[in-house]
């Protein structure tokens, strides 16, 4: 019901809308546009929503919309004009969605341009996430908490309509308190993964009206999450009672509330970033040198300038080395900064090194992300809301590891399932999805091949947690393809010693895309092997081409790091295909799909050594001739001198 | 206090250098300029047999009209100057060694980034601009 009228408001618009935008919008223009003619009151909700097609959104609802969307006052000039809503002079529907789209992404940090909204299908994905992520913090499991999610959220639709009325309507709200107390119990959630279309609501609410939620408290605390509270606009019931959940959630999870969205760092992109580490460092509880870490973050590609200023901003106590909370740190800062965030003036907290090691004691906690669905576990929680925040919000954010793209439809998956069902149902379901996120995290491997998603296969091939093995671990010079089959199962680990430490590496995915395909072809007796490598592998090639440039550049340090991460891929390698064997042609095929990619990655490497050397040998040879030359002088001054001395 | 600050490198090129009032910018370069003589000359008369000992404030360079300017050298030889107005009365040692031991620290914190290369310009820190405005906005 909710997408007939959001697909039809959605048409108006320049921009690709998803459904759960859709829907979001159309509601806040109903809203927008009821208040302004007093609109239908507890209509029926198919009413409310024919009416944004013909109606253009007033004025002073939409100025108390995205004055609530808490954005400095010349951002929202800004988002007026580029709307166009003061070149119609009014704000139609197009004007509106056109605004909400650029609150979303100035909310989510990013410039507020056209260029946001007309950036690709991914992208509106994105903002609607973000926008549902601005409000999940202030949304606690109310949408998702409650045992029933459809009545609640017609509930919520009634309660749209009557903020329409802008009057205290007491009758509304009781009946929302009954359906809505369930929620209380989590409002300990900071981020619940909850549906798009309810978050979306959810975040329309919170846009209206954040601020006078510490009036609202005391009303809604009584009442539990129910939207209830009279007085005020109806607006602000959701966003009180949402504040309220927020204010509730605080002392469970101190963490969770932080404004800063992109700053938080995921499940995956933690251990993605411990993963790193180790590859450079052993251990991860020591330091990485600041000479390593430059290397290694050079090859991000940033400038330097911006490169001193990401490790100023993260080396907290200035010693020249980074630990591993100061790395990860790091290196969210350069990813963010890759997909375009603007680097901040201060080390966000979330980005702290205490921060860091109390939220992320131990990178494998999939589980227990998920366990705490219907209770107060704030530590939990909060990577696990870390996790479905940055999901969604990152999703476009090419560098993170295939991970995030499943971990997100997982997300999503759970999401709908919670959604569609009462609150047990959803504990149940909860689980239920989130072992499989879970043990879709845990083998990757298995995703790397059936994953469809560009990004996760190219992220396949070069990842160290997966299964796909790291290239670059099993790999000697010279070495024939039939020993590197042998070996890679069994001994990753001492081929690992035969690969020569290979020197700073170009970027060059293309070569070592067709490297692969070649490789693939060489092999014929990897019969099902080759056929998926070379699968793969165009693909992979196709990836660097088709992908913004983060993720070449992601691919280049993953080969580019030296031996020491070299041995923990191969042991992590190791770990893996024994763990696949379990599987048996699975495992043959990924085994000598590994040794292919192990294979080619090899030669990219070794081909990069040879080009450095050549380019060494040009300048010694340089250096050679110059040297004669100048031996050559000397000789000729000497002989000139000669006889002078011998007269 | 300092109107003008000037981190000088071994081979005597500024590093890093800033004065406050914006015009006129022209006469502190100067000023610093002529003080590395002053800086050089204190540091070889002391520093002849025990360089190790040498301590690493010099103290006032030298004074004129309007400004003092006092010095600092750490040990890898890299000068700090720094011009005061006159008209601050007594700004004591002891607060001129303590900014000085605040540039120090800062310049230390810089040469720890990997990404600085030593005898670069100093213009990509934020962290040594934000404390050499703290000293100079002081007074200001």
């Amino acid at each position: 019901m909710e997408a007939a009228a959001g697909g039809g408001c959605g048409s108006g618009p320049p921009l690709l809308l998803s459904e759960g935008e859709q829907q979001c919008y159309s509601e806040l223009f109903a809203r927008c546009a009821g208040a302004a003619g007093g609109g239908p009151g507890s209509g029926p909700p198919e009413a409310a929503r024919a009416v944004p097609g013909a109606v253009t959104a007033a004025a002073g609802p939409v100025a108390d919309l995205f004055r609530a969307s808490q954005l400095p006052a010349e951002t929202l000039h800004q988002i007026t004009e580029l709307c166009g809503a003061k070149r119609v002079g009014y704000f139609g529907p197009t004007q509106f969605y056109i605004a909400l789209k650029l609150i979303a992404a100035a909310q989510s940090g990013l410039p507020v341009r056209i260029e946001s909204l007309k950036c690709e299908l991914p992208l509106p994905r994105f903002m609607m996430s973000k926008t549902d992520a601005d409000i999940r913090f202030g949304n606690p499991a109310e949408l998702h908490g409650a045992k029933v999610q459809i009545p609640y959220l017609i509930t919520e639709k009634n309660t749209f309509k009557r903020m329409d009325d802008e009057d205290k309507q007491e009758t509304q709200s009781p009946t929302m308190s009954p359906l809505a107390s369930p929620p209380s119990s989590p409002p300990h959630y900071q981020r619940v993964p909850l549906s798009h279309g309810y978050s979306k609501l959810r975040s329309s609410t919170e846009q209206m009206h954040p601020a006078p939620y510490e009036a609202r408290q005391p009303l809604v605390q009584p009442e539990g999450p129910s939207s209830g509270a009279p007085g005020a606009k109806p607006p602000r019931h959701q966003a009180s009672l949402i504040r309220s959940f927020s204010v509730e959630r605080e002392p469970h999870d101190n963490n969770s509330n932080y404004p800063d969205e992109p700053w938080r760092i995921t499940e995956e992109q933690r251990e993605y970033y411990v993963n790193q580490f180790r590859s450079l460092q052993p251990d991860p509880s020591s330091f990485i040198s600041g000479s390593v870490a430059k290397n290694f973050f050079t090859k991000s590609k940033l400038s330097i300038p911006e490169l001193s200023y990401i490790w100023e901003l993260s080396d907290a106590d200035c010693d020249g080395a980074l630990t591993l909370p100061e790395f990860c740190a790091a290196f969210h800062l350069i990813v963010a900064r890759k997909n375009g965030y603007p680097l901040p003036e201060g080390l966000p907290p979330t980005l702290q090194p205490e921060y860091l090691q109390a939220a992320f004691p131990k990178p494998k906690r999939e589980c227990t992300l998920f366990d705490s669905y219907s209770e107060s576990m704030p530590a939990n929680q909060q990577p696990r809301d870390l996790n479905r925040m940055e999901k969604l919000s990152i999703k476009d954010m090419a560098d993170f590891p295939v991970p995030a793209q499943d971990v997100t439809s997982d997300d999503k998956q759970a999401l709908k399932s919670t959604a569609d069902e009462a609150l047990p149902k959803d504990m149940s379901e909860d689980p239920a999805t989130s072992k499989d996120s879970n043990s879709l995290k845990a083998r990757p491997r298995s995703r790397s091949y059936s994953s469809t998603s560009i990004e996760e296969a190219m992220k396949r091939g070069e990842d160290p947690p997966t299964p796909p093995p790291r290239p670059q671990k099993t790999h000697s010079r010279a070495s024939s393809l039939d020993l590197n089959k042998v070996f890679q199962p069994s001994v990753p680990a001492t081929k690992s010693g035969l690969l020569p430490p290979p020197p700073a590496l170009p970027p060059r995915p293309c070569p070592s895309q067709s490297e692969q395909a070649s490789e693939a072809e060489i092999h014929p007796q990897l019969n099902r092997a080759p056929s998926q490598a070379a699968d793969s592998s165009p693909t992979k090639k196709d990836i660097p081409y088709s992908q913004p440039p983060s993720k070449p550049i992601r691919r280049k340090l993953r080969p580019e790091n030296p031996a020491p991460e070299s041995q923990e891929p191969s042991s992590t390698v190791g770990g893996a295909a024994s763990a696949v064997t379990g599987k048996p042609h699975t495992a043959v095929q990924k085994q000598s799909s590994k040794q292919k990619k192990a294979i080619q990655t090899a030669i990219r490497k070794n081909k990069e050594a040879n080009a450095v050397l050549a380019r060494l040998n040009s300048e010694l040879q340089q250096q050679l001739k110059e040297v004669h030359q100048e031996r050559i002088a000397l000789e000729n001054q000497l002989e000139q001198l000669r006889p002078v001395t011998v007269l | 206090m300092a109107v003008c600050v000037a981190v000088i490198a071994k081979e005597n090129y500024p590093l890093y250098i800033r004065s406050i009032p914006t015009e006129n910018e022209l006469k502190f370069h100067y000023m610093v300029h002529t003080s590395l003589d002053v800086v050089d000359e204190k540091i070889s008369a002391m520093g002849k047999a025990l360089v190790d000992q040498r301590e690493l404030y010099l103290g006032l360079l030298y004074p004129t009209e309007d400004y003092k300017v006092y010095g600092y050298v750490t040990n890898s030889k890299v000068k700090f100057v720094m011009v005061v107005d006159s008209s601050n009365t007594a700004l004591r040692d002891n607060e001129i060694r303590s900014m000085f031991r605040k540039l120090h620290n800062s310049y230390t914190d810089v040469m720890c980034n990997p990404f600085y290369n030593p005898g670069d310009h100093i213009q990509s820190s934020r962290a040594f601009d934000s404390m050499v405005t703290s000293m100079m906005i002081q007074v200001c």
